[in-house]
């Protein structure tokens, strides 16, 4: 497996989707090749980064606005 | 009962029967006992040899709120405290996805409102053939595209300039490992503002794919779905998106950068 194949199969081989023989040929090069390597593993952790991120929390005023929204959805529904 | 005995004395099988007979309740015992650690073997061995896989092993999706069947029951009664409740519960999620997806706070705003009020509005259909999450980020999904096709921005196919040789491979730049761990390095407020720069680098479709895959955790084919774009398009997207990030975020955390491509890679 060449550089090149290797960087078009990351997402693959990062989703565990990839054919386990191709996952053989892959995990050989990446055996001898320090700059795949490198670009797998902070590929790796860019996922990773993002995946174990939490949203930060709604911004208050944000919030309020969407609240107030509802109490007034609510007031004009409840005499029905 | 003691029909091994018809066996040879020095058969194993003969051995193994005896004990299920003389002995069951060991046996059976033993018997789990070993199913139980090889199952154990063969999950760790899998996650051991290909470390991404552990990713799947840690459903990072927001979390159920234990009661959120009968709040949904509670809610599509007519309980508008039930429907506020399980709306606080993802908020915060479908505020992120349309900052991700819109590019600006006030059109994230605009998100989070418009797809709250459908969801509340169209509670009754709701069927509850995926998640209350599922269905409402589906809700939002549409609506932040609608923004961007007013913008004209979802048509627009442009990677970003990828570097890409003449058969379309992505040719990565930088290339250095990372320092230490990002999650390390600085602090949460200041990664998520981070993060939520280095994201908006993509094009709109780009980030749109990538947001729903990576960071609000749907399959590649729930993504598809939700875009109606195919499996393929998604994983190239993907594919470029995480390469382009992964670029971004190595000039935060990458070390001794050199900032060219190795002749290897050419």
């Amino acid at each position: 497996m060449r550089c090149r194949q290797v960087i078009d199969k990351i997402s693959d081989y990062l989703d565990g989707e990839l054919d386990p023989e191709l996952v053989r040929e892959l995990e050989r090069h990446l055996e001898h090749c320090e700059d795949c390597r490198i670009v797998v593993d902070t590929t790796h952790k860019t996922v990773e980064i993002f995946y174990h991120t939490e949203p930060a929390a709604l911004p208050e005023d944000v919030r309020g606005r969407l609240n107030q929204m509802f109490t007034q959805k609510f007031r004009k529904e409840e005499p029905r | 009962m003691e029909s091994y005995r018809i066996l040879p004395p020095n058969c194993a099988f003969r051995k193994v029967l005896q004990l299920v007979v003389m002995r069951p309740q060991e046996f059976f015992a033993a018997v789990r006992l070993f199913a139980n650690w090889s199952i154990c073997v063969i999950w760790w061995n899998a996650v051991r040899e290909h470390p991404p896989l552990r990713a799947l092993y840690s459903p990072k999706m927001p979390t159920h709120l234990d009661n959120e069947q009968s709040l949904l029951a509670a809610a599509q009664a007519g309980d508008s405290d039930a429907f506020v409740t399980l709306l606080n519960q993802y908020s915060r999620h479908i505020y992120r996805l349309g900052v991700s997806i819109t590019g600006n706070h006030h059109d994230a705003e605009d998100v989070l409102q418009e797809a709250s009020l459908k969801a509340y509005t169209a509670l009754a259909e709701f069927r509850g053939n995926s998640r209350f999450y599922t269905w409402l980020v589906r809700i939002a999904v549409n609506v932040a595209l609608g923004k961007l096709r007013k913008r004209a921005l979802w048509k627009e196919s442009s990677l970003d300039e990828p570097r890409e040789s003449e058969d379309g491979t992505y040719i990565p730049l930088e290339i250095e490992s990372w320092g230490e761990d990002p999650e390390e390095a600085c602090l949460k407020s200041d990664l998520q503002q981070v993060l939520s720069e280095v994201i908006q680098k993509l094009d709109p479709k780009s980030r749109t794919i990538f947001t729903l895959r990576d960071v609000e955790k749907f399959s590649i084919e729930e993504t598809a779905k939700l875009l109606s774009l195919s499996i393929p398009a998604v994983k190239t997207r993907l594919l470029r998106s995480r390469l382009k990030l992964r670029e971004e975020l190595t000039k935060y955390f990458g070390k001794d950068a050199r900032n060219a491509m190795p002749t290897s890679h050419r």
